[in-house]
């Protein structure tokens, strides 16, 4: 079973300059209770795809193509304002970079987590009962008296626990994590990474998971995508594409970090060159112009090429002999 | 490293008043702490959110008043000096704040940023134009960049703006808060590279602040790790991460999440909140969260010992690859 499948989704922003192109043909799955990883750099697109998932891309943003299929594959692409406004926050829930975002700072924690249940048949008593035991289960501490403090009163990583707690609280399906530890420190991070596997085993969803921060990656989801300026250029398990990447630019993204550089250098290796601008896209690879391997073919448009077991990159040397390094 | 350090920083404290008329108190952000920079050299701050860093970094330029302690500049004691005393001494130690976009003015343009410290301190008879160009090109900007304004600028666009304004008036001490935050790993290469280069040039010293601890790997040459404002640990980079000897040290090691989804984690999991500054624990403050916590910790605090170049404050320092018990 497949949670979300994106299919083909193209989205474009018109702009004073002329359209611009954010999301090129992007297509992925998310399977059912399994944990997904976005990685790219700023400017890839996660952002887009995120808002065009929700439904909330800006106004002069459309999807002129594609399909958003969700759980028994209505078109999300297709759904009303109202539609939408059903699913969000019940069957699809968000959890952002910045906790304090996301909870209202002149509202106790308690009451905010039973205005969320408004759609909740629930007395509130009731309400209030699961609020605790959603807080019990991202490890607040004394949980009863939790309900009665503000947000400033709670530690970062807290704050972010409880932001998780009311995003799980209707029991979605699907959990859209957009950058949640980015703000954390390390140990923090390496806490949050923890209790979002637990809980996604407890209660069942699958998790859409967005960082820059290769390491989270890894050892949090079990597939990865990898976008570069809007497009999809490399996916599979996350150790199909952690340790056997086949597309140039993943190749050079991991070397970039400067975790996977063991020996210590004072020259740490970088991607020379601009993402392209997007209102004028190559028309061949879109890496193309930032490639050490791009040769003539590549001015071609580029197709996914399928290297088996769900791993598939957008690249024309995928299926050769894998490049040495990382 | 040989010869008079350039910053040397003796049992600084730094605190800031909390509560009303009658609830009056202090939280002590910077708790006595103690630190030397030599020419050419890189010295890492790491600690969690909350432990001091920026702040000791605030008080080292001047921007925070030091209740305790000393601060020298190239010999010259700079704590306490005065607005107009500290002027001159800002030509020679410049700082790059956190937020990239934000430590810069949206009315200037980059031009006119870039060469701001020549406008305050004396152009010398430069040619305010050359010194555009120079310093843009120093940081990787094409020239048509000075008409641009902050606004027009990605994150790491931005990050270059700061190191020209930092490096203008060839500073012998940079103090850079998180000069990488938030960035891309390939972006965060060329600014850790430029940073470097110019360390390499012009015998530039640099204090990092960072919670990316593979950063620190790479660039650091000592490092010290920081806990409710104290120093738990200092010493040289390499030592400290192949063995470290405070227990805080080790569990945020061991913490740092690898982009490799293969690797073992031997993870240390520090149980607990990090404490209040307004109720620091007695005897060790690291004792609630320390896995190796025995009697005597929770009530005598620690000396600083010293074993070569390696400072800790602990009563049990680890041996080599220790686990925790239990």
């Amino acid at each position: 079973m497949t949670t979300l499948a994106i299919d083909s989704l193209n989205v474009v922003f018109s702009t004073e300059a002329g359209p611009l192109h954010a999301l090129k043909d992007v297509s992925f799955d998310v399977p059912e209770e399994r944990i997904v990883g976005i990685v790219g750099e700023s400017g890839c697109g996660k952002s887009t795809l995120i808002n065009a998932i929700l439904g909330l891309l800006a106004d002069n943003g459309r999807i002129t193509k594609g399909a958003i299929r969700f759980e028994d594959g209505t078109d999300l692409v297709g759904l009303s304002h109202d539609q939408m406004r059903a699913l969000r926050g019940v069957r699809i829930s968000t959890v952002f970079q910045d906790p304090m975002g996301a909870l209202n700072p002149v509202i106790s924690v308690g009451r905010q987590m039973v205005n969320i249940q408004y759609r909740s048949q629930l007395g509130k008593a009731d309400k209030e009962a699961r609020a605790v035991e959603m807080l019990k289960m991202v490890r607040i501490p004394d949980a009863e008296a939790a309900l009665k403090r503000f947000p400033h009163q709670f530690s970062g990583g807290m704050k972010q626990r409880i932001a998780i707690a009311m995003a799980l609280m209707m029991e979605p399906t699907l959990l859209i994590a957009d950058e949640p530890t980015t703000a954390l420190d390390a140990t923090l991070e390496v806490a949050t990474i923890e209790l979002l596997q637990d809980l996604q085993k407890k209660i069942g969803c699958s998790v859409l998971f967005i960082s820059h921060h290769l390491g989270v990656i890894a050892e949090l989801c079990q597939d990865v995508v990898v976008m570069y300026a809007g497009e999809v250029v490399e996916r599979g398990s996350v150790r199909q594409v952690f340790n056997d990447p086949r597309h140039p630019y993943t190749l050079r993204l991991l070397e970039c970090d400067p975790a996977r550089q063991s020996e210590r250098t004072r020259h740490l290796p970088t991607i020379s060159g601009e993402i392209p601008d997007l209102r004028a896209r190559p028309s061949g690879c879109v890496f193309a112009p930032r490639c050490h391997r791009a040769q003539a073919d590549c001015e071609q448009p580029q197709i996914e090429r399928d290297l088996g077991e769900l791993h598939l990159a957008r690249c024309a040397l995928a299926e050769g002999p894998a490049e040495a390094g990382a | 490293m040989s010869g008079a350090p350039i910053l040397s920083v003796a049992d600084v404290q730094v605190s800031f008043p909390v509560g009303g008329p009658l609830t009056r108190g202090a939280i002590v952000a910077v708790a006595g702490v103690s630190f030397e920079v030599h020419r050419g050299e890189t010295f890492a701050l790491v600690g969690e959110s909350g432990s001091g860093k920026s702040t000791l970094a605030r008080a080292v330029n001047g921007l925070e008043q030091i209740a305790a302690g000393s601060i020298s500049f190239d010999g010259q004691r700079v704590d306490g000096l005065g607005k107009s005393a500290m002027k001159p001494l800002r030509r020679r130690m410049s700082m790059m704040f956190q937020d990239p976009v934000g430590s810069l003015s949206p009315r200037m343009t980059v031009g006119d940023l870039v060469t701001e410290p020549f406008r305050i301190h004396g152009t010398d008879g430069r040619d305010l134009r050359d010194e555009t160009r120079r310093l843009l090109s120093l940081v990787g900007l094409p020239d048509d960049f000075a008409g641009r304004f902050p606004h027009q600028l990605s994150g790491g666009q931005a990050r270059r703006v700061g190191v020209a304004r930092a490096i203008a008036l060839e500073p012998a001490l940079v103090i850079a808060d998180e000069p990488t935050a938030g960035l891309d790993v390939s972006v965060q290469g060329e600014v850790l590279n430029l940073l470097n280069d110019l360390r390499e040039e012009m015998g530039l010293a640099m204090v990092i602040i960072t919670h990316n601890l593979h950063v620190v790997h790479h660039v650091a040459d000592r490092t010290a790790v920081m806990y409710l404002g104290r120093f738990v640990e200092t010493g040289e980079t390499q030592s400290l991460f192949s063995a470290p000897s405070h227990p805080y040290t080790a569990a945020l090691l061991s913490a740092n999440p690898e982009p490799d989804p293969d690797k073992a984690r031997d993870r240390i999991s520090l149980p607990a909140e990090v404490p209040s500054l307004l109720s620091r624990p007695d005897g060790c403050e690291f004792h609630t969260r320390c896995p190796w916590v025995q009697p005597r910790c929770r009530t005598e605090p620690p000396e600083v010992t010293q074993d070569q170049d390696r400072r800790i404050a602990c009563h049990f320092p680890l041996t080599p690859g220790a686990r925790p018990p239990g």
